[in-house]
C-alpha cells in the first residue's frame, strides 16, 4: 500500500473543494441550528439557489458573472423568506418539515423537463464559470507545496473560497459576542423567555434563516464554479444531511467547528477510501468481501460508524464543551 | 383595616384616588414600609366584590374570554389591578389563573374582551411589545436561559439595546457603552439577589430557587412598572422563600405593581395587599387577604361545598342517620 500517496490525498482533501463547500454551507447552517436552534433541513435549496443563479445568469442569459452572483444571492434571500414568514410562527418541528420539502421542490424544479431551458434539467448546466476564472490574476501551472500543490484554476477557487470561509468566520465571531448574537442564543434556549423580555423573536428567527441561507448560496457559488458545471442531483437531502454531519463533528455553535468538521469530514472520507482500495489491490481485503466499485458506499458505511461513536464518546463535537451540553438534560 | 360593606362609598373613585395621591407622597423614596401603607389605604374603600372599581387601577379587564373547544377556561367581566399594590391571584387548580395570565401578557389570543394597560389597550399586542409597555412576566416553569451565562441572562433584559440591531451589531463601538452600563446594573441587581457569585456561571447550574430569582432579577433589567409573576415561590427550597417574598415586597417599594399567581397560603396571607379568587374561569371574589380567605364562598370554591367533612364521614353520618331513622319506625 501506498500510504505517502494516501496520507499526501488526505491531507489535500482537507483543504479542498469539497471541504470548502461545506465548510461555508455548515457556517451558515451553524448561524441558523447552531445559534438560533432552527431546525433547517433545506440547506441544500440554499446552496443550489446560489450555484444555479450564477450558472442560469452567465450559461442560458448570458449576463456577467457578478449579476449571476447578485441573483443567487437574491434568490436565497427570497427564498428564506418564503420559507420563514409561514412557518416561523410556528413550533420548530414545522420549519424542519417545510424546509426538507421546500428544498426537494427547488431540486425537482431544476431537474424538471419543463424548465430545461433555464436549469439543463437533469444534465445541469455548464461553460458559465470563465467569467470567474477570467478575474484570477495566477497564470503559472501549478502553486503550493508538498501535497497541497494545485492547479492554478484550483488554487484560484480555493483562494476565493477560503477568503470567503475566512470572512463569514470573523463575521460569525463578529456578532455572536454582539447583543444580537446574545438574543438569538436565547431563542435557541427559550423563545418564550425572549419574547418575555420584550425581543421580537420572529423578526431575530428569520434574519437567522436569511442570513445561514445567503451564506449557504455563498457554498454554492463555489460548488458550482469548482466544478465548472450544476447538476440538480448534487442539491438533494445527501447534501444537507453531510452538512449537519460536519456541523455536529466539529461542534454546533462554535465559530471554527463547521470549518475543522468539514476538514475532518473529508479527510477521512479521502483516508479510508484510500485505505480501503489499497488493502484491495494488496489482497488483504478478499475480492469475495468487496470490489473496489464498493468502495465509495463502504467508506460512507465507515464514517456513519465514526459518527456514531463520536456521538457516543464526545457527543459534543470537537469544539464543544461537554459541561455545556449536560446542561441541557435538566 | 375593617371592612365597612353596608356603607354606600359616596364617589369612591375620586375620595380614595386623593387618599392615595396624598399617602404615596408620603411613602416616595422611604425605606420599607411606607408603599404597604398606602396600598392599604388605597384599597380601604374598595368595595369588597368581584370586579370592583380601584381609585387608581392601572390594569383593567373587560369581558375578556377564552375558550378551549367547548371549555370555557376564561371568562372574567370585569377585573381591575390597583397601582402600586400587590395583588394576588388565586384559586383552585384548573380555574384559569395561568391562562389568564397568559392572555393579559399577549402570550395567548382571547376569544373576546379587552383590557388596557396604563390606559392604551393591550388587545392584540403580541407578547414582546406587551412587555416593553413595561409589563413583564415570570413563567411557572422557570425560563432559565441554561447554555447563556448567569450575567447573559440579565444582559438579555436590557431594553433598547443599539448591539440588538443586526447592522450594528458588526460594530462593537456603536454599542460598548451602552453594554457596560447594562452590565454595571446587570451586576448591581445580581448583588441585590445574592447572585454575584454566579455571574459568570451557566444558568443551567442554578438550583430551582436561584432560577427563580434570576427570572425576577432579569424582569427588573427591564425597568418594569408591572411584574406579572406565576407562582414565584413554586419549586423553590424553604431556605430561599423568605428572600423571595421580601424581594416581592422590595419591588412594591420600588413603585411597581405586582400580580401573582400563587397557591401557598401563608405567601398570599403574608405579602398581599388584594386578592382576587378565580374559580372556573371567573372572578369569585375580591379583597383584602384576611376577608377573602374568611369568605364562604372562597372556601367552597377551593374545597367544594363538603368541605367541613371529609367524603367518609358523611357517608357514615347519612347511613347512621338512615339506620336511626328505620330502628325508630320500626320500634313505634
Amino acid at each position: 500500500m501506498d500510504w505517502g500517496s494516501i496520507f499526501s490525498n488526505a491531507a489535500a482533501a482537507a483543504v479542498g473543494l469539497d471541504t470548502v463547500i461545506y465548510a461555508l454551507a455548515a457556517l451558515g447552517l451553524n448561524i441558523q441550528f447552531g445559534y438560533a436552534g432552527l431546525l433547517n433541513f433545506g440547506q441544500a435549496a440554499f446552496v443550489a439557489l446560489g450555484a444555479y443563479g450564477v450558472a442560469t445568469m452567465v450559461a442560458i442569459a448570458g449576463l456577467p458573472f457578478g449579476v449571476g452572483v447578485l441573483v443567487g444571492l437574491a434568490a436565497a434571500v427570497v427564498f428564506a423568506l418564503l420559507l420563514g414568514l409561514p412557518t416561523l410562527r410556528l413550533r420548530a418541528d414545522y420549519l424542519a418539515i417545510a424546509t426538507i420539502a421546500a428544498a426537494e421542490v427547488v431540486r425537482l424544479l431544476a431537474r424538471s423537463n419543463t424548465l430545461t431551458d433555464y436549469t439543463g434539467g437533469s444534465n445541469g448546466l455548464q461553460g458559465f464559470a470563465e467569467g470567474f476564472y477570467d478575474l484570477s490574476p495566477l497564470s503559472g501551472g501549478s502553486y503550493g507545496f508538498g501535497p497541497w500543490t494545485f492547479s492554478a484554476r484550483a488554487t484560484w477557487v480555493l483562494l476565493v473560497g477560503w477568503v470567503l470561509v475566512a470572512l463569514v468566520a470573523l463575521f460569525t465571531w463578529a456578532v455572536m459576542r454582539s447583543p444580537w448574537g446574545r438574543v438569538l442564543k436565547g431563542i435557541r434556549e427559550d423563545e418564550d423567555a425572549v419574547r418575555s423580555l420584550g425581543k421580537n423573536v420572529y423578526a431575530y428567527k428569520l434574519q437567522a434563516l436569511v442570513l445561514g441561507g445567503v451564506i449557504g448560496a455563498l457554498a454554492g457559488f463555489i460548488f458550482a464554479l469548482g466544478r465548472a458545471s450544476v447538476q440538480p442531483d448534487n442539491y438533494g437531502t445527501a447534501f444537507t444531511f453531510f452538512t449537519y454531519t460536519v456541523l455536529l463533528l466539529g461542534g454546533a455553535a462554535r465559530v471554527f467547528g463547521p470549518i475543522v468538521g468539514a476538514a475532518i469530514f473529508w479527510a477521512v472520507l479521502s483516508l479510508t477510501d484510500g485505505v480501503l482500495r489499497g488493502a484491495i489491490s494488496a489482497g488483504a481485503i478478499p475480492s469475495a468481501l468487496m470490489s473496489t466499485s464498493q468502495v465509495g458506499q463502504v467508506r460512507f458505511m465507515l464514517v456513519g460508524l465514526a459518527l456514531m461513536l463520536l456521538m457516543i464518546f464526545r457527543p459534543q463535537g470537537i469544539f464543544g464543551d461537554r459541561k455545556e451540553l449536560a446542561l441541557d438534560a435538566r | 383595616m375593617p371592612a365597612d360593606e353596608n356603607a354606600p362609598a359616596p364617589g369612591p373613585e375620586a375620595a380614595a384616588q386623593s387618599d392615595a395621591h396624598g399617602a404615596t407622597a408620603i411613602g416616595t423614596d422611604d425605606a420599607a414600609g411606607p408603599r404597604k401603607l398606602a396600598a392599604t389605604l388605597a384599597l380601604a374603600d374598595v368595595p369588597r366584590v368581584p370586579g370592583a372599581p380601584k381609585p387608581d387601577p392601572v390594569l383593567v379587564a373587560d369581558g375578556v374570554v377564552r375558550r378551549f373547544g367547548g371549555l370555557t377556561a376564561v371568562d372574567v367581566e370585569h377585573v381591575e389591578i390597583q397601582r402600586g399594590v400587590i395583588t394576588a391571584l388565586i384559586g383552585p387548580n384548573g380555574a384559569g389563573k395561568t391562562t389568564f395570565f397568559n392572555l393579559l401578557t399577549g402570550f395567548d389570543r382571547p376569544d373576546e374582551g379587552s383590557w388596557t394597560f396604563e390606559g392604551s389597550s393591550l388587545a392584540r399586542v403580541p407578547a414582546h411589545r406587551v412587555a416593553r409597555r413595561g409589563m413583564v412576566r415570570t413563567f411557572q416553569l422557570t425560563k432559565a436561559l441554561s447554555r447563556l451565562s448567569v450575567l447573559q441572562n440579565m444582559l438579555l433584559g436590557a431594553t433598547g439595546q443599539r448591539g440588538e440591531s443586526l447592522l450594528r451589531a458588526v460594530l462593537p463601538t456603536l454599542w460598548r457603552r451602552q453594554e457596560e452600563a447594562n452590565t454595571q446594573r446587570a451586576h448591581e441587581l445580581l448583588r441585590r439577589f445574592k447572585l454575584d457569585a454566579k455571574a459568570s456561571d451557566f444558568a443551567g447550574s442554578l438550583s430551582g430557587g436561584q432560577r427563580k430569582l434570576l427570572e425576577m432579577a432579569r424582569a427588573l433589567m427591564m425597568e418594569p412598572r408591572m411584574v406579572m409573576l406565576d407562582e414565584p415561590m413554586a419549586g423553590v427550597n424553604p431556605a430561599l422563600t423568605q428572600s423571595l417574598l421580601s424581594h416581592v415586597k422590595d419591588l412594591r417599594e420600588q413603585g411597581m405593581t405586582v400580580l401573582f399567581v400563587e397557591h401557598d397560603m401563608d405567601m398570599v396571607r403574608d405579602i398581599s395587599d388584594w386578592v382576587i379568587v378565580m374559580a372556573q374561569g371567573r372572578v369569585v371574589a375580591e379583597g383584602p387577604p384576611e376577608a377573602v380567605m374568611a369568605d364562604p364562598a372562597v372556601i367552597d370554591a377551593y374545597l367544594g361545598g363538603h368541605h367541613d367533612a371529609s367524603l367518609a364521614d358523611l357517608d357514615e353520618t347519612a347511613v347512621e342517620a338512615e339506620v336511626d331513622a328505620e330502628i325508630e319506625k320500626e320500634h313505634r
